[in-house]
């Protein structure tokens, strides 16, 4: 996007200055007499209004307007705030939000309908009834009664400033210079009134003055030089004759500087509409970044520039002696060194507080409550966890679902949650925080749980599961992720709409993140995302099977242990290794990938984990720690389970990321199987 | 060079007000409320300063009877650029030390004239 385009900052900002406010008035909805979050909400509007103007979103400013001038009445006292007008201004944000992304949006009737409730918020007459643009149009005031005939006689200014001016900015030489530019002038200070040099305060302005200027000259043009001082000074324009002091109190029309009624503001506006419209998109894919963050980026880059130079300097040379191949090592070791702190440099910068997002859903939280009829509080916790701002726009819609869920499903009517001795406010919870390589997101309720007969019933109508089949807890909850589950026993508007659990459990795997539920019947039900941090670069752990390379995540792994020959040969019946407290089931991956080759005679075992399970995955060598980043496989390779991408090592050679959910649950299940089968 | 302090909550706005004087050969810098443009004021000398009325943290009017005390900004042009129109307003800010009003929105040319006309160069 261009940083010099004004419409384009504009619609960020108008999309920061909505959630703001619309941040304020939720806050408003708990404390109606908070005066800082009205002047929040004024500001916010008053903004809108005057930028959108500016930038030719003239339908946006027209309506904003009203709903400034209203809050405008709260904030002088005249109305009360009330739950009433909060909510609809709420609407009216939503509108404001259409207006912005869409200005050309065919959407009257809608705003006209909201400002009617606006108005019936805040009691009949209260807002204006002005024209939508009355404000725009604010008097472009006549310069003068302008009807002055024209006339050969050369025109007389008297004018005195105010005592103060010059400390106001004023400058009278200026003044003087800008009427001489009228035309042949003769200017005559009247220095009468100047005290004695004991009590002369050099800042004041004491002199006045006698200007005569050409008849040719018009009153607009003379005016327009005292444009700033005209309403507080002495100022007498006279043809011919001779010019005599005024009185201060004079009524004058006031001049003020308004847009030149010739170039309206639509001007600036066509050449940034075209602009606007080709980025309209990349509008809200734009990310803020605090200056210090991007200092510290600075600085990396220059010391890349730094070694680059090193290098140069012993390409040229040439490495001949043991002390250039040691000088060469280091800055090899230099670069390695500045690659990883410009990733992670680099991944801060696309980190976003959580809070963005969880702002959103006290918005939703508000609805669902209007909606249902139900109270629901929303509590936040961890607002400040960091996440890639891509990650953070991908989640929002799963979120919402299953937040729309717990509202819905999860939280009971106040007579039922009053029966079972529970407050009558029902409680959403979310929270976020950051362990490792990935950011842990609980979204829990305290209604009635899941009802595991429910499921299974669901289950078995739609052929999920045989009848009476054994199913473990964890099993049976899982199957609400299955594709067109639905519990509830009539879909409401709410849970019904658009999307299922499965699409849920999809988008979150789609970030390389896993869902996970809990639930106690009667008390409540909690679900878990766990969502990597970063999309695009991971540590892993290269590893040779075979005559393949494949990385391991490193975050998944626990240990790597290895795998002598005797062991292997002792092992051979059941695939499990003693490890410390328990037994632990590995995979042969040269027998997973059917390599067709002899094992090392020291194989290794990587202990992996994932949701809580470890499997181990026997493998032929581990080569070392590699920086990986992920490449996305082909739509053919796409289906293939085991690995989740690609790499490309520095020798320009593949390897193959290792799906370690999968292997977890493929090594889990072969293990079940064998123990099934004795 | 002339330099030029703007003081508006609106990052848009000050992009526009930028836009228009960078073009006109003046040295812009930026202040987002009252408060940063008090200490911007506090730290160099401007030879024009406009500003926003209706601000976050401290508003124009506050700001500029701030900066009328500054020594350093002694003489120094203020000129507020706002949507308010109101004649109580515009004279409870002359009193405050404004030296001239612009009602937005504005056009670019005559932003530039006012500052010319203010600055007399």
């Amino acid at each position: 996007m261009s940083a010099q385009n004004p419409a384009e900052t504009f619609r960020i900002e108008a999309g920061e200055l909505l959630d703001t406010t619309e941040q304020a008035l939720l806050d408003l909805t708990h404390r109606l007499d908070s005066r800082a979050l009205i002047d929040t909400v004024f500001r916010g509007m008053h903004t809108l209004k005057g930028s959108g103007a500016m930038f030719g979103f003239d339908a946006l400013a027209a309506f904003t307007h009203h709903c400034e001038s209203a809050f405008d009445k709260v904030r002088k006292g005249q109305v009360p705030a009330t739950a009433e007008l909060v909510a609809v201004t709420l609407s009216a944000m939503d509108h404001m939000r259409v207006l912005v992304d869409r200005p050309d949006a065919d959407c009257a009737d809608e705003g006209a309908a909201i400002l009617e409730r606006l108005q019936a918020a805040l009691g009949a007459d209260a807002v204006d009834q002005r024209g939508p643009s009355a404000e725009q149009q604010i008097a472009i005031p006549a310069s003068s009664d302008g009807d002055d005939p024209v006339s050969d006689e050369p025109w007389r200014v008297h004018f005195r400033l105010p005592v103060e001016s010059m400390a106001n900015g004023t400058n009278p030489l200026l003044l003087l210079d800008e009427l001489r530019d009228l035309g042949a002038t003769r200017v005559v200070a009247i220095t009468n009134r100047i005290p004695a040099l004991d009590v002369l305060d050099p800042v004041q302005c004491h002199i006045a003055w006698d200007v005569e200027l050409p008849a040719t000259v018009t009153r607009e043009a003379i005016e327009d030089v005292f444009i700033f001082v005209i309403d507080d000074m002495e100022l007498v324009i006279e043809r011919g004759g001779k010019a005599v002091l005024s009185d201060t109190d004079e009524a004058k029309p006031l001049v003020a500087v308004e847009p030149d009624p010739a170039v309206p503001a639509h001007a600036m506006q066509s050449s940034i509409q075209a602009a606007s419209d080709r980025s309209a998109k990349s509008a809200g894919e734009s990310v803020r970044v605090p200056a210090d963050r991007l200092d510290v980026l600075m600085d990396r880059v220059g010391e890349l520039v730094i070694v680059q130079s090193r290098l140069a300097q012993l390409a040229c040379g040439g490495v001949s002696s043991a002390a250039d191949q040691l000088a060469l090592r280091s800055i090899s070791e230099e670069v390695e060194r500045l690659a990883n702190e410009l990733r992670d440099t680099m991944m801060v910068l696309r980190m976003v507080p959580i809070a963005a997002l969880f702002g959103r859903f006290r918005r939703l939280v508000h609805d669902l409550a209007r909606e249902t009829g139900k109270s629901i509080n929303l509590v936040t916790d961890g607002e400040s966890t960091e996440i890639d701002k891509t990650v953070s726009e991908r989640l929002a819609d799963p979120i919402v679902h299953l937040i729309r869920n717990a509202c819905d499903h999860g939280l009971e009517p106040e007579d039922e949650r009053l029966a079972s001795g529970k407050t009558a406010a029902g409680q959403i919870q979310l929270s976020a925080r950051q362990t490792g390589g990935e950011v842990l997101i609980t979204i829990a309720d305290d209604g009635r749980g899941i009802s595991r007969e429910r499921v299974r019933a669901k289950a078995e109508a739609n052929a999920l599961i045989q009848p009476g089949q054994t199913l473990s807890d964890s099993e049976l909850l899982q199957l609400i992720f299955e594709p067109g589950f639905s519990t509830a026993p009539q879909v409401t508007n709410l849970s019904g709409r658009g999307v299922g659990m499965d699409v849920v459990k999809r988008t979150i795997e789609g970030l390389r993140g896993q869902i996970e539920v809990s639930s106690e019947p009667g008390k409540g039900s909690i679900i878990t995302l766990r969502i990597p941090l970063t999309l695009a670069i991971i540590d892993g752990l290269l590893v040779r099977v075979g005559g393949g390379n494949y990385v391991i995540p490193l975050s998944a792994v626990e240990e790597c242990l290895e795998l002598s020959l005797e062991e292997d040969i002792r092992s051979r019946g059941r695939s499990m290794i003693q490890l410390r407290e328990g037994l632990v089931p590995f995979l042969r991956l040269r027998e997973l990938f059917d390599t067709g080759t002899r094992p090392d005679a020291f194989q290794k075992i990587v202990v992996i984990a994932a949701g809580g399970e470890r499997i181990g995955l026997v493998v032929d060598q581990i080569i070392g720690s590699h920086q990986t980043v992920i490449k996305s496989m082909s739509s053919l390779h796409r289906s293939i389970p085991s690995f989740s991408g690609a790499t490309i090592l520095g020798d320009g050679g593949v390897a193959l990321i290792l799906d370690v959910i999968q292997l977890v649950a493929l090594g889990q299940s072969r293990e079940e199987r064998l123990r099934a089968a004795g | 060079m002339t330099s030029i302090l703007t003081v508006d909550d609106s990052a848009s706005m000050r992009m526009a007000i930028r836009i228009a004087l960078d073009g006109a050969g003046h040295n812009v810098v930026e202040a987002a409320d009252g408060v940063e443009g008090l200490s911007k004021a506090r730290e160099a000398k401007f030879d024009l300063i406009i500003t926003d009325l209706n601000m976050p943290n401290m508003n124009g009017l506050e700001m500029i009877r701030e900066i009328r005390r500054l020594p350093i900004q002694a003489g120094t042009p203020i000129i507020f650029l706002t949507t308010e129109s109101d004649d109580a307003m515009k004279q409870e800010a002359k009193s405050a030390g404004a030296t001239g009003w612009l009602v937005k929105p504005f056009v670019a040319d005559h932003l530039i004239k006012v500052t010319r006309k203010v600055l007399g160069a």
